[in-house]
């Protein structure tokens, strides 16, 4: 049985212009202590699939489907029972350290208060496994920086708060939403290694969510792409990158600016992203598709598995595409 | 002379931008205005009011000031408003005709209302400019000044002022004038310092335009929107001051009459049965507050969507 | 923290100072006045006025002795119109009532409304939301000298409930309505300011991080979201407070509740110039103070403030 089993996951959002559509259909699967990329530019609705698996939607989202965990359905918990899966089995880190820690409470009461609520040690015994953990993220000095507030800390430094935060409970999911993306490249870089540390020591399955294919390629084993709320295509890391299936795939390796390649342009993908809430009825992607064809604007391609372990989502034959 | 041409280009594409996106922004703000039920409700009702306030004369069959000796103390059984009588609103203690009354009260406090606006207006959109404009030192010391300011309080002050010099129409507009840029001033600042560092305003600079010109020429027209919301909600602040005022009897002097002035009369007579006194100057009160209130929320849904 | 108190002292004091000169110098213009001959006072109130300041003092002499008088001795000098008596027993006996209904008003308002707030934004779109939104801008058009006749309309010639005026030593029938007529303008306000500010916070990431860690609601809103949420609302308190003292001259004329308002508005009939400059001052004081309280508490309870 896979760790996390997600089936035909949608979100919607009441607005006052009509209901968005942010995730459409998605199904996939997490086993333990894999590590799973889901990569799309913005709206493309993998910040809101991992929102809707812990219930953190936004007021007016719901989500319909199924987020098995473990066995047991998240979507269909009451609060009270899902607020012991999170955290305790399923941690999470966020885009912007500046403004996901609370700034008026210290560093040590929000990370106390995890170990408290869950694991019902004392005040001090939380904060003295607080502070372990925040010397294994390589919080220089910890012992005494743990009673300072969030803004005496650097963008970087937040971020690994954030993480050791998110550790507290030993969680066998950690989910991290854009965790580099607020920061300055180098940081990024330490920020990786430190994910790629955390995974080999306590065996923690990661999702990372990303917009940024760079940081991809080392850092997780199979990649989901994801444009339009829909799964486009998904495989083993190495075959995504190596031969996508996907045009939408291939647009986006093509705007990854490289160093090895020797031409001054960098490639963009024609088009605008799609409006949310007025989807074409067929592959969100048709408009902007290079090889579109007659029935791609019309029905929807289904998911289809082929070559080694991989899915895809498209009209066009493999063959043509890679 | 090969900077200076650069320069002029720079400038005139920014202006150009700053027009286009400019214009789409007003419409959009129309746009969000009209869709805006409340506000627009709000819209209509103030218009109403303001033609009450002109027209309303021509149909009163009394002047405000003519006292009916007959009625003098008796109104509470014989001026009781009624069609025929001509005393739509009926009568006041002293005789006189209510719905004269109340148009010249309406008049008089929608008067003061925009007054004190258009002070705060002027006076705080030029003061915070300059502030935010200039920074540094003269902006500390000038918001300081206003910090200062407003921790007094103003309306003993303007009392003690009204008692001393004598009250008039002057004194009051002054009084109120005193008070009501002090909020609009931060306002306009906080937004100039915003403002400051755009690319027109930059290349207003180095073209070598002087500071007071930049002020008036880019900043100001920038604030607009800003201060046509906070002027809008400031309007009925301005009304209810001079209410309170006049609800003292230290405001508007007889036999001129403003809304606050026949409120407090309603309420002084309130045990004679005469209630009408109360009620419609209350409800021309209450209706105007509200439709200011709607449209200066509806004016900042719709210049400012970000804002709450 | 110490440090930034002082600082903010070092503003406050002087400000009081401009403010007690102002009065003096206003008084000394003023047409009528102890200093100007135009209207000769009784004679026992002259008495009075000579044997404190001295008339034959020059003005700068004077002025010195009335500021110092009130700096040093909180002495305002003796009253204008009456022969026995001083400012300060006019302050010493409406005061105490102004304080009374003033701090229930307060604590009503800060109370009331903060739930009310609250309560408005977590049930945010349901129908306790839209009452709590009908109730603040119903009361924001309802100013207090608005809200008293209507009061007494109501519970005292209506219903027969409540007297319609007066104080009798404080006693809680006579406090009520004053209560309801100076706070309910202001229990709207802050229930509108920490409405839309628990909107914000709710919707803030750190609010996100919280319910990720997997805590009770309960302690996301008081743990998390409340200090933040009261931040505007501190904030909000200064000018308040102002206007709660400014409109308790209504409630004492509304309600003949004998406060320092009544006396200060029959002083401005009568022409009491020291009684008018003495409550102005006073009240002055006491605004400056609160500001500066309010001010601390602040700082106090955001981090991010440096001093």
């Amino acid at each position: 049985m896979p760790l996390l089993d997600i089936e035909n996951l949608n979100v919607t959002f009441k607005t006052g212009d009509g209901d968005v559509n942010a995730v459409n259909g998605v199904s996939f699967t997490v086993d333990k202590g894999e590590s799973l990329a889901i990569v799309g530019e913005s709206g493309s609705g993998k910040s809101q699939t991992a929102f809707a698996m812990m219930g953190l939607l936004a007021r007016n989202g719901r989500a319909t489907g199924t987020v098995r965990f473990d066995g047991t359905d998240l979507l269909s918990l009451s609060p009270r029972a899902l607020n012991k899966v999170r955290s305790r089995e399923v941690g999470m880190i966020f885009q912007d350290p500046m403004t996901s820690l609370n700034p008026y409470l210290k560093v040590s009461d929000q990370m106390a208060e995890v170990l408290q609520l869950h694991e019902g040690l004392s005040k001090k015994a939380a904060i003295n496994e607080a502070v372990k953990m925040l010397d294994a993220v390589r919080i220089p000095d910890a012992r005494a920086r743990v009673t300072m507030y969030p803004h005496e800390f650097s963008g970087g430094m937040r971020q690994r708060i954030m993480i050791a935060m998110a550790l507290l409970c030993r969680p066998r999911l950690l989910i991290a939403d854009e965790p580099t993306t607020a920061l300055d490249v180098t940081v990024q870089a330490q920020i990786m290694a430190l994910l790629a540390e955390i995974r080999r020591e306590f065996g923690t399955a990661i999702i990372l969510i990303t917009h940024d294919l760079g940081i991809v390629a080392d850092a997780c084993d199979r990649t989901l792409v994801m444009y339009g709320g829909q799964i486009m295509e998904e495989g083993a890391t190495t075959d995504v990158f190596a031969s996508p299936s996907h045009p939408y795939t291939h647009g986006l390796l093509a705007a990854v600016p490289r160093l090895d390649r020797d031409d001054d342009t960098l490639q963009t993908i024609a088009g605008e992203p799609p409006d949310m809430s007025h989807l074409p009825e067929g592959c969100p992607f048709t408009p902007r598709c290079p090889i579109a064809r007659p029935e791609c604007m019309g029905t929807k391609p289904g998911l289809v598995g082929f070559g080694d372990d991989r899915r895809r989502s498209c009209h066009a034959p493999v063959e043509e595409v890679v | 002379m090969k900077l200076a041409s650069g320069d002029a280009k720079l400038l005139d594409e920014t202006a150009q931008l700053a027009s286009i996106r400019g214009r789409s922004l007003w419409a959009d703000a129309r746009g969000r205005f009209l869709r805006n039920r409340a506000a627009l409700l709000g819209l209509i009702v103030l218009v109403l009011v303001a033609i009450f306030a002109l027209f309303g004369g021509y149909f009163a069959k009394y002047e405000p000031d003519y006292v009916d000796f007959s009625l003098m103390g008796a109104n509470a059984y014989r001026g009781v408003p009624s069609f025929e009588s001509g005393h739509y609103f009926g009568v006041d203690f002293d005789g006189r005709d209510l719905f004269a009354r109340t148009v010249q009260g309406t008049g008089i406090s929608m008067l003061v209302g925009v007054v004190g606006a258009l002070v705060a207006v002027v006076v705080g959109t030029l003061y915070g400019a300059t502030a935010g404009y200039i920074g540094g030192r003269v902006d500390n010391i000038m918001m300081r000044t206003v910090d200062i300011l407003m921790s007094i309080p103003f309306m003993f002050v303007l009392i003690l002022m009204l008692v001393i010099f004598g009250r008039s129409m002057f004194m009051l507009f002054l009084g109120i004038g005193l008070i009501s840029w002090l909020d609009m001033s931060r306002i306009a600042r906080g937004q100039t310092l915003s403002i400051k560092n755009k690319e027109f305003v930059e290349a207003a600079v180095a073209t070598g335009v002087r500071p007071f010109t930049i002020i008036l020429r880019h900043v100001v027209p920038n604030l607009l929107g800003i201060v046509i919301v906070y002027s809008t909600l400031l309007v009925p602040q301005m009304i209810i001051f001079e209410s309170f005022i006049s609800y003292l009897g230290l405001g508007i002097q007889e036999p001129q009459t403003s809304l606050g002035a026949l409120i407090n009369q309603g309420a002084e007579q309130m045990n004679n049965g005469t209630l009408w006194m109360l009620a419609f100057p209350l409800f021309f009160f209450l209706v105007t507050l509200f439709a200011f209130f709607f449209v200066g929320d509806g004016l900042r849904d719709a210049l400012d969507p970000k804002d709450r | 923290m110490y440090v930034y108190i002082i600082k903010r002292l070092a503003v406050a004091i002087p400000t009081i100072l401009i403010l007690v000169v102002f009065s003096f110098v206003l008084m000394y213009w003023a047409p009528g006045g102890p200093f100007n001959s135009e209207r000769p006072l009784p004679a026992q109130v002259m008495a009075n006025i000579e044997a404190k300041y001295g008339l034959d003092q020059p003005v700068w002499k004077q002025m010195i002795d009335y500021v110092w008088g009130v700096v040093t001795r909180f002495d305002f000098g003796p009253s204008f119109q009456y022969t026995d008596r001083t400012v300060n027993d006019v302050i010493a006996q409406g005061f105490p009532v102004t304080l009374t209904y003033g701090f229930w008003s307060a604590i009503a308002a800060v109370l009331v409304g903060v739930t009310l707030g609250i309560a408005a934004a977590l049930k945010h779109n349901s129908w306790l939301d839209y009452i709590a939104v009908g109730i603040t801008i119903g009361a924001q058009a309802l100013p207090n000298f608005v809200m008293a006749p209507i009061l007494v309309l109501i519970f005292t010639l209506w219903l027969g409930w409540l007297p319609g005026g007066g104080w009798n030593g404080g006693q809680w029938q006579y406090v009520i309505m004053p209560v309801i007529a100076l706070s309910t303008s202001y229990m709207a306000s802050i229930a509108r300011i920490t409405r839309s500010s628990m909107l914000e916070v709710m919707n803030s990431n750190f609010i996100r991080t919280a319910r990720a860690k997997g805590l009770p609601m309960r302690r996301v809103v008081l743990r998390h979201a409340l200090k933040p949420t009261l931040l505007p609302v501190i904030s909000y308190l200064g000018p308040a407070v102002v206007g709660m003292i400014t409109g308790s001259v209504v409630v004492d004329i509304a309600f003949s509740t004998g406060g320092i308002g009544q006396f200060f508005v029959n002083s401005a009939f009568n022409r009491d110039y020291s009684v008018i400059m003495g409550i102005t001052i006073l009240v002055g004081m006491l605004t400056i103070t609160f500001n500066l309280l309010v001010d601390i508490l602040y700082a106090w309870i955001d981090p991010k403030i440096r001093y």
